[in-house]
């Protein structure tokens, strides 16, 4: 590892120095003025780029999703492109919907429910697979498929599994004598049948980082324990537990937005239904901005918008957390 | 040192380099451009098809040369407002037709009077999708609509007529014959989109009621009868999941005795495998019920270049010519909207015969002056037949719902 940055820098060591002199011994006073110029702006030549990649790509579509969301918007001064400025008009629009309470509330279920059987499932897996069982590398690589199929593959075989007349589902429920659950299509089970997916899909990824993080703890510290007489339930819960805190903490964080933004699931599955059912506010988004005929871009933006603002204060209570934890 | 400086100044450069050339390249549209850029949500056809040939062709003729886009049909309304705000729409956008009205309130499209197409051979019924206000934007490449395919084995078997099922009280007591045999009875798509709501206008137009009153008792009755179709087992629960594809692949599975489809699907229903019929969907009281057309609508939406509009003219005038609809309609499995290429699709294929008639007895989402109200009616309808029939409310309290969320 080592070896590889050192040979750059020593063969840059050995070429001669000689043009640099010849500048400067030829002309000293234009060469000082130059390098200061060049002092000055190259920092500024650097950076540009990555500022210009920043405020393209990012800063204006936040500008731009921030402008939607506070004009009323039609299709023809979208269009146009004069679209009067309206205020809080459309955040007041979407939240005197009465699709705002359900969807929020499916938002929240949807994604604690998601991170908190992730983590735990994930968790726990992590620390099984941590103990280096033969064929566990293999399993391990398995746990993994759900993460690398394209969404919209695994979306749809879930639809099909949990189809209500000709899903395997309630096939395999009629083997037992149960009977058949109306999972996508019954208002008390679409969102619990999303979850599930999500979970699924959600699981490969809290199990990898906690499994690196896993590797951290040193097994002097296990063994020391194992010397004091810990059992295995307290080795989890007195060592393992609170030196993966911070590990856990940027998982949670990453699930949370994650989690809090996932669209595609819940539409190829259920559509947000049956009649808002299973809708969260990035599926209700959707619907308002691409969902029906006549696009309604300013409700579209303001619901948008308030997702990010979720997201946003997950955020700053982790970097609270964090602070605090370094302190 | 030096190799830092060469490298500064070869970032700087590249940066000075590269700013005008984005500037030089937007400019490249020039209004003296004799490439015409025309859109159509048909992704499915290639350049070897004979849609795209034929689309070559035309520009051929009109001398110019054609540049097509395929759009999946979701994704091309968006991609035609959006074309609009920034200034570059294609010369020819080939439409899905409840989306012309929108278009055109957005001040994007053109009428046929601004082009001189001429529309006087359309069907009237036809016509009016495109309709705003007192103006027509677009002429109908073809329709398509809804009827009942019916699976002659599984209707035999439970001793049904189908020539007998004129109303909703024969059909129903036919789905309980089936039912009673083992079979399953009916599929449709009741999937929360439009493509639900395009399935249940023709029993909502059936019992009479009007989309300007969701609520009405007759509105009421419509959604009572799915209902009870899903409640009693006559239909299946996945209808509410159901996209009129996986509907169609239910009925092909040969389980169903009827499947609610479109003229689309003739070509697979050839290869289902069983003998199938079609019988236009009854209204309540009896006889044809108003199915929704579908299809698209040729349209030219608005240039700055007013001068270009002759040559779109004539790429219109020959997509539309009787000659290349009858090819066009023949390939995308629609229905012609002037009577002179029906009479010669049905003299090719007499199976198109009901497909005529029903399209003759078909109405635009967007007619009866409703144009872009269409889509706020449509969504709060949909929202309502997914409450009703996953039980969550009742066909009334879910219609009144859908009622005072449209008259906002």
């Amino acid at each position: 590892m080592t070896a590889v940055p050192e040979i750059p820098e020593h063969t840059a060591r050995s070429r001669p120095p000689a043009p640099s002199r010849a500048v400067t011994t030829a002309a000293p006073g234009r060469s000082t003025r130059t390098s200061r110029w060049q002092t000055r702006t190259a920092p500024w030549a650097f950076l540009a780029p990555v500022v210009i990649y920043l405020l393209a790509f990012y800063a204006y579509p936040l500008y731009r999703n921030l402008d939607l969301s506070l004009r009323h918007y039609t299709v023809r001064s979208f269009v146009r492109g004069d679209a009067p400025f309206s205020g809080l008009d459309n955040y007041r629009t979407v939240t005197g919907d009465p699709t705002f309470v359900p969807a929020l509330l499916h938002t929240l279920v949807f994604t604690f429910a998601s991170i908190a059987v992730q983590f735990a499932l994930g968790m726990a897996l992590a620390v099984f697979f941590a103990q280096n069982f033969r064929l566990s590398a293999t399993l391990r690589a398995l746990f993994l498929v759900p993460w690398l199929l394209p969404l919209i593959v695994s979306a749809s075989t879930w639809s099909w599994m949990l189809n209500s007349d000709s899903g395997i589902v309630n096939a395999a429920l009629g083997l037992v004598g149960a009977g058949p659950v109306n999972w996508l299509t019954s208002p008390d089970w679409a969102l619990v049948s999303v979850i599930i997916a999500n979970i699924w899909i959600g699981v490969p990824f809290n199990l990898v980082v906690l499994y690196s993080g896993l590797q951290t703890i040193p097994a002097q510290v296990y063994e020391a324990a194992a010397l004091d007489g810990a059992t295995g339930v307290q080795r989890f819960w007195r060592i393992t537990f609170p030196l993966l805190k911070p590990v856990s903490a940027i998982t949670l964080l990453l699930g949370l937005v994650y989690t809090l933004k996932v669209f595609d699931l819940i539409w190829i599955m259920t559509k947000g239904g049956p009649a808002n059912a299973s809708t969260t506010f990035a599926t209700w988004s959707y619907q308002f901005s691409f969902g029906s005929l006549l696009p309604e871009f300013g409700p579209g933006a303001a619901v948008g918008n308030l997702l990010i603002v979720m997201a946003l204060i997950a955020g700053l209570f982790y970097i609270r957390i964090q602070r605090r934890s370094v302190s | 040192m030096t190799v830092r400086r060469w490298i500064t100044a070869a970032a700087a450069t590249t940066l000075l380099v590269s700013f005008p050339a984005c500037s030089s390249g937007t400019e490249e549209t020039s209004s003296s451009d004799s490439s015409y850029a025309i859109w159509d949500p048909y992704p499915q056809f290639d350049g070897s098809s004979g849609w795209v040939q034929l689309l070559t062709k035309c520009g051929t003729d009109a001398g110019v040369t054609v540049k097509r886009t395929g759009y999946d049909t979701t994704d091309l309304t968006n991609k035609a407002l959006l074309a609009a705000q920034q200034g570059n729409s294609p010369d020819v956008l080939v439409v899905d037709n409840p989306v012309v009205s929108t278009l055109a309130e957005a001040g994007a499209l053109t009428t046929p009077e601004e082009i001189k197409a001429d529309t006087t051979a359309i069907e009237p019924n036809l016509l009016a999708a495109g309709r705003l206000g007192d103006k027509t934007y677009g002429v109908p490449i073809g329709a398509n609509t809804l009827a009942l395919y019916y699976n002659k084995k599984v209707l035999g078997a439970a001793g049904v007529d189908p020539a007998t099922i004129k109303d909703w009280t024969a059909l129903t007591a036919a789905l309980q014959k089936v039912k009673a045999t083992g079979k399953k009875g009916i599929t449709f798509s009741a999937i929360g989109t439009e493509e639900g709501s395009f399935q249940f206008l023709p029993w909502f137009w059936g019992s009479g009621a009007q989309l300007t009153q969701l609520d009405s008792p007759q509105a009421g009755a419509a959604l009572t009868l799915w209902t009870d179709w899903v409640k009693q087992g006559l239909a299946p629960n996945s209808v509410l999941n159901n996209t009129q594809t996986t509907s169609w692949q239910e009925f092909a599975s040969g389980n169903f005795a009827f499947g609610e489809n479109g003229t689309w699907q003739l070509a697979n229903a050839k290869k289902t495998g069983f003998e199938y019929g079609i019988i236009p969907i009854p209204s309540a009281a009896g006889g044809t019920a108003p199915a929704p057309t579908g299809g698209e609508f040729v349209t030219a939406p608005v240039q700055d270049d007013t001068g270009r509009y002759a040559v779109t003219q004539k790429i219109i005038a020959c997509l539309t010519s009787t000659d290349n609809a009858l090819t066009t309609d023949t390939t995308l499995s629609y229905i012609a909207a002037t009577k002179a290429v029906q009479e010669k699709q049905v003299a090719q294929n007499p199976e198109l015969k009901v497909w005529v008639e029903a399209v003759g007895a078909a109405k635009g989402r967007t007619s009866d002056n409703l144009g872009t109200k269409y889509p706020k009616i449509s969504q709060p309808l949909w929202t309502a037949f997914q409450a009703a029939l996953s039980g969550s409310s009742t066909p009334q309290q879910a219609l009144a719902t859908a009622q005072s969320a449209a008259a906002k």
